[in-house]
C-alpha cells in the first residue's frame, strides 16, 4: 500500500480527445478510490472526478498531461488511469455495435481491481 | 471558441414541452431544422445518432446540465443550440438529478477538435455559478441570447 504522491504522464492517444465519455470515465475510476487524483495541462489543474472540469482542459489528441495522485494506492491509480489513455478510452470499439452498459463497465472494472489490490472493497461515491 | 461561432440563435429554446429524453433530442433537433440548420430528410438519423451516443452513457454531466451530442456527415460546420426545462427532465444524470439546461452539438465526423473546444467553452461558463444559475432561470430566448453574449464578452466565467 502507499500513502505517497505519484505522477505519470500520459498522453492522449484517442482521435476524438477527452470529450465527455472518457471523462466520465476517469472520473467514474477516481470517484471510486480513496486517492485524491488530479490532471495537469500546462498550468491548468482540474479534479479527475469532475467531468466538466475534466472537459474543460480541452485535451486533444496528442496532448500530453499530467496525472497526480494522493493518497491510498496513488500508484495503482495512475496505472489504471494511464491504461485507460492507452486503450484510448475503448474509442475503436465504441463505433462498433457493443452493448453500451459492458462498453461502459470494462474499463472502471480494470481500475478498480488495480486500486484497490491490497484487497479493500472501493468505497462508494 | 465562443458560443456565438456554434449556437444557433434562432433555435434557442426557453420553455422546452418535452418531458423525457428523446423528447428532449427531439425538440431540439426539431427546433435546429426549423431554423435551417439541418435537413428534413436527416431529422430521424439525427436524433437516432444522438439517442444511440446516449447508450453509451449518459451525457447529463451533473449541475443540471446535459449535453446530448452526436458526429454527423449532414454538417459541415459545428451546429448546436440551448435549451431550458423548467420542470427539469430525467437524463438518467452521472450525479442522478433532473437536467434543467441543454446544449445540442452537432459535429463534422472530421472535426473533433472543433466538438471539444465547444465543450470546453461550455464547461468553463458553467464553472460559474452565477452564469449557470441565471441561465437556468432564463424565462425567454431573449434572456438566453443576452447571457450567452456576455459570456462571450468574458462577463463570466475563469
Amino acid at each position: 500500500m502507499s500513502h505517497a504522491k505519484a505522477t505519470r504522464t500520459v498522453t492522449v492517444a484517442n482521435p476524438d480527445g477527452l470529450h465527455i465519455r472518457a471523462a466520465s470515465l476517469i472520473a467514474k475510476l477516481t470517484g471510486q478510490v480513496p486517492a485524491k487524483v488530479q490532471l495537469v495541462k500546462g498550468n491548468r489543474r482540474v479534479d479527475a472526478t469532475n467531468v466538466l472540469q475534466i472537459v474543460s482542459l480541452c485535451a486533444l489528441e496528442g496532448e500530453q498531461l499530467l496525472l497526480e495522485a494522493t493518497g491510498r494506492d496513488a500508484d495503482a491509480v495512475l496505472e489504471a488511469l494511464a491504461r485507460l489513455f492507452e486503450n484510448k478510452f475503448d474509442e475503436n470499439e465504441v463505433g462498433a455495435s457493443q452493448p453500451a452498459k459492458q462498453r461502459k463497465q470494462n474499463p472502471g472494472e480494470t481500475g478498480r481491481s488495480e486500486a484497490a489490490s491490497d484487497g479493500d472493497p472501493p468505497p462508494g461515491r | 471558441m465562443k458560443f456565438a461561432d456554434f449556437v444557433v440563435s434562432g433555435a434557442i429554446r426557453a420553455d422546452l414541452a418535452a418531458q423525457d429524453k428523446e423528447g428532449v433530442i427531439r425538440e431540439m433537433v426539431q427546433a435546429l431544422m426549423d431554423a435551417g440548420q439541418i435537413e428534413k430528410d436527416e431529422f430521424e438519423s439525427i436524433v437516432k445518432a444522438i439517442l444511440k451516443r446516449e447508450e453509451l452513457g449518459s451525457t447529463g454531466i451533473g449541475r443540471g446540465v446535459a449535453v446530448p451530442h452526436t458526429k454527423h456527415p449532414s454538417v459541415d460546420r459545428l451546429v448546436g443550440n440551448v435549451a431550458i426545462s423548467g420542470k427539469g427532465v430525467d437524463f438518467d444524470s452521472l450525479d442522478g438529478e433532473k437536467v434543467h439546461l441543454f446544449f445540442l452539438l452537432i459535429s463534422p465526423p472530421d472535426r473533433p477538435g472543433d466538438h471539444l473546444r465547444a465543450l470546453e467553452n461550455i464547461s468553463r461558463q458553467l464553472r460559474d455559478d452565477t452564469f449557470c444559475r441565471f441561465l437556468k432561470q432564463s424565462k425567454t430566448v431573449e434572456d438566453i441570447q443576452q447571457l450567452l453574449d456576455e459570456a462571450d464578452n468574458d462577463q463570466f466565467g475563469s
